[in-house]
């Protein structure tokens, strides 16, 4: 919360700083650490409260995402599984078969273009109803939070279903619906077939249901910003869209963070959306991205290494992603 | 900082110790010493979209052999079809957890004996004296080196159905061969422009081999080694591949909804009326028969390139097979013996239609059913099939084929391309074994 202190004066004048909630008590210094003679104790009693989570989190996520590591190593298919084949330690071929694949790299295209416009639609759609959710009344509130849940809890495959139904091309709502307004190039009209169409009919379903997490965390944000540095900022002169800029926007950076890494997350993992609603990855394959991708060239062909390759390549751009964009963050000035 | 830079190397050591140390579990040799006679038999059959006709056969035959067998058990259990890869990679995984008796589908066949789970019943089905007359072509399909790993249940053949009042109202004749069918679909098109002249689609892959081999094509060849290699790329396969686009295009059924089709849609579009013909099998034939369509349709061979000719069909079908972690080898091998026997085949096609595999069995029932007489004749004239490597798993689950129609059915790219892609493709699996 340093940050935002640091970055309020900019927004209204001197004066605001006084306006900002509770003194915090000071931090321990460094410095104290160095002195007495039970500075090993000092040092090491935190770490050994950690124990228990480092075991729960060695177990369930460490030795799982080493296992996929040693897999993708070996040349490991169904006969080698079943004993029926020996194992062969292959190295680092299987990284260098997809890499060497332009299908791979294909593949790869969109699902960076796929994910990155599915987490800035679905922020921005997220957002803007977060925003209009402060202005609402209560009860208009909750009929726009009860559906969006509806949404959020709709599971992705019934979701994925019930979308494809809407949007089919000769007995779907939408279809009928667009000829019945006079619309008569819609009559039969494939959403699927061409490339980007697909795209966007399954971004939208993405979009759709993944938006109420985006709008309740941005909500609780919003309603957390303390009104007192608002009107602060209003007496000090300031306008509408300054204080949202301003004031807002560096408190919210956080939550926002975190609705962002979550989104991009979810979105560069996306498989059942695509597998259902395209059938597998649409017309010749257009539609793959990455985990549809591994699954079908690889876990469904029980070509286990060569799918573990895939998920460490996953596993590990999702690590530089995240990771570039907390940078990012930090370098704005903002601690999380 | 530095205390960091120790940890994190420390680790990578670690790390790089484990990952040479350790490899990725292995479960051992799962062939089963003892052969017991007598406790449960368990058996996996495929679900059915009309399971109880099937399930009442099966009963029969379970009863019969409960009969028999003293102390005997037989649980029967029903998975789907498309949790089947799953469900055989955990009974390879965990034998204590895998049937005695499994029926298969017969282009699963060479990768569940690659992955060491089915048991060789050669000797089962030269002691037996039905063994005989199976059809040697389906009894082909079973083979692996020179020894077979399952018995054929039955078969799955497609040929071509149409519409008799469509074809009556337009004045026309069943196609002859495939140029002829082209014309007629076209012809059916331009006359009802509310049906699409022949519904087939860019994933109905079984619809689509007859084109490749009636043109002389193959999809791999295998050398005196026993490695195989891609053939899409042959003059002949391009040629089929290059007719099979051109049904999929506006004149005839318009890429924009057919490329998608697979062979259960496009069977379902002419039940539902909206095509004048389809590729369809003989297993479609009862639905065909409960449609509204029901009474005005007939079914010829798929014809071929000559005129009369008739193109060689993929012969499809299911086996029973003895699972290799078996512990009751003799009793195994006895259920699936009376099971498959000519007794339970001509039951079962009375049930479901399932075109038995007994030469013998197959004239006598299409004596008693017309309707089945053009499957026969296609059986008759030869059937051809998928490599028979455990590739072909590799190949079916990245679906090399339905992509190479596709992209050619969309525009995407020319057929020359599309059928190099494919072939590199298929090496790559055939390569990777």
């Amino acid at each position: 919360m340093t940050a935002t202190h640091a970055a309020l004066p900019a927004a209204g004048g001197a004066t605001l700083p006084a306006a900002g909630g509770a003194p915090r008590p000071p931090r321990p210094l460094l410095s104290r650490r160095g002195r007495g003679t039970t500075t090993w104790a000092r040092r090491w009693e935190p770490r050994f409260y950690l124990v228990p989570a480092v075991v729960v989190l060695g177990g369930l996520l460490a030795y799982p995402l080493y296992q996929l590591v040693v897999v993708s190593l070996y040349d490991y298919r169904q006969a080698n599984v079943s004993g029926s084949a020996p194992l062969r330690f292959i190295g680092l071929q299987n990284y260098a078969r997809l890499l060497g694949d332009e299908a791979f790299w294909t593949v790869l295209g969109n699902t960076v273009v796929f994910a990155g416009a599915c987490v800035v639609a679905t922020l921005a759609v997220g957002g803007a109803l977060a925003l209009l959710a402060t202005r609402l009344r209560p009860w208009s509130r909750t009929v726009l939070f009860l559906a969006s849940l509806g949404a959020w809890a709709t599971p992705a495959m019934t979701g994925s279903a019930v979308w494809l139904f809407l949007f089919d091309p000769t007995l779907g709502f939408v279809n009928q619906t667009l000829t019945a307004i006079g619309l008569d190039g819609f009559a039969g009209h494939s959403w699927t077939y061409d490339k980007w169409s697909a795209f966007a009919l399954v971004g939208a379903e993405i979009v759709w249901c993944s938006f109420p997490f985006v709008m309740v965390t941005l909500y609780a944000g919003i309603i957390g910003v303390p009104t007192e540095i608002q009107e602060a900022a209003r007496l000090d002169g300031a306008s509408t869209w300054r204080i949202a800029l301003s004031i807002v926007a560096p408190i919210l950076r956080p939550v926002l963070a975190i609705v962002t890494i979550q989104s991009i997350i979810w979105d560069f993992k996306v498989f059942t959306q695509i597998y259902v609603m395209t059938g597998g990855g649409g017309i010749a394959g257009q539609n793959l991205v990455l985990n549809v991708y591994s699954y079908q060239q690889a876990f469904a062909a029980s070509q286990y290494g060569l799918g573990s390759a895939v998920g460490v390549i996953t596993t590990l751009l999702l690590m530089v992603v995240t990771l570039a964009y907390l940078r990012a963050l930090r370098r704005q000035g903002e601690e999380l | 900082m530095r205390s960091r830079t120790a940890a994190v190397a420390l680790a990578a050591t670690i790390t790089l110790a484990a990952t040479a140390a350790c490899a990725p579990a292995q479960s051992g040799g799962s062939a089963a010493a003892d052969d017991v006679q007598d406790g449960t038999l368990r058996v996996w059959l495929f679900s059915e979209v009309t399971q109880d006709p099937k399930e009442q056969v099966v009963d029969e035959a379970v009863a019969e052999f409960e009969a028999d067998h003293e102390g005997v058990e037989v649980e029967v259990e029903y998975i789907p079809v498309d949790a089947r890869s799953e469900r055989f990679t955990g009974a390879f995984n965990d034998p204590s957890s895998a049937p005695d008796v499994a029926e298969i589908g017969n282009t699963d066949l060479a990768g569940f004996v690659d992955a060491g789970g089915l048991m060789d019943v050669t000797d089962a089905i030269a002691d037996w004296d039905e063994g005989a007359d199976i059809d040697p072509a389906v009894l082909a399909t079973t083979e692996i080196d020179g020894a077979s790993y399952a018995v054929p249940w039955y078969i799955g053949v497609r040929a071509l159905y149409y519409r008799t009042d469509v074809f009556d109202e337009l004045g026309l004749q069943p196609p002859a061969s495939l140029a002829e069918l082209e014309e007629t679909a076209r012809t059916v098109r331009a006359a009802r422009p509310e049906l699409v002249g022949i519904a087939t689609g860019g994933a109905a892959q079984f619809a689509f081999l007859p084109y490749i081999w009636a043109h002389g094509g193959e999809i791999a060849r295998q050398d005196a080694d026993g490695a195989w290699t891609g053939t899409l790329d042959s003059a002949e396969a391009r040629e089929g591949v290059a007719a099979y686009a051109r049904l999929l295009g506006d004149d005839i059924c318009p890429a924009q909804t057919c490329a998608e089709w697979g062979g259960n849609a496009s069977v379902q579009e002419f039940v539902a009326g909206n095509a004048a013909m389809t590729i369809g099998g003989d297993f479609n034939r009862r639905a065909v028969d409960e449609s509204a369509v029901g009474d005005r349709y007939a079914v010829v061979p798929l014809p071929g390139v000559e005129e009369g000719s008739i193109a060689p069909a993929f012969g499809g079908g299911n086996h029973l097979a003895v699972l290799s972690s078996t512990e009751r080898r003799t009793l195994a091998t006895e259920f699936v013996q009376l099971l498959a026997g000519k007794r339970y085949q001509q039951a079962m096609f009375d049930a479901m239609g399932n075109i038995p595999v007994f030469t013998d069995v197959q004239a006598d029932v299409a004596e008693q059913v017309p309707a089945i007489a053009p499957f026969v004749e296609t059986l008759a004239a030869g059937t051809a099939f998928v490599p028979v490597t455990p590739a072909w798993s590799t190949v079916d689950a990245q679906g090399v084929l339905p992509t190479m129609v596709q992209t050619v059915a969309t525009g995407a790219a020319d057929v020359e391309m599309a059928t190099a892609d494919a072939t590199a493709a298929l090496d790559a699996a055939f390569g990777a074994q």
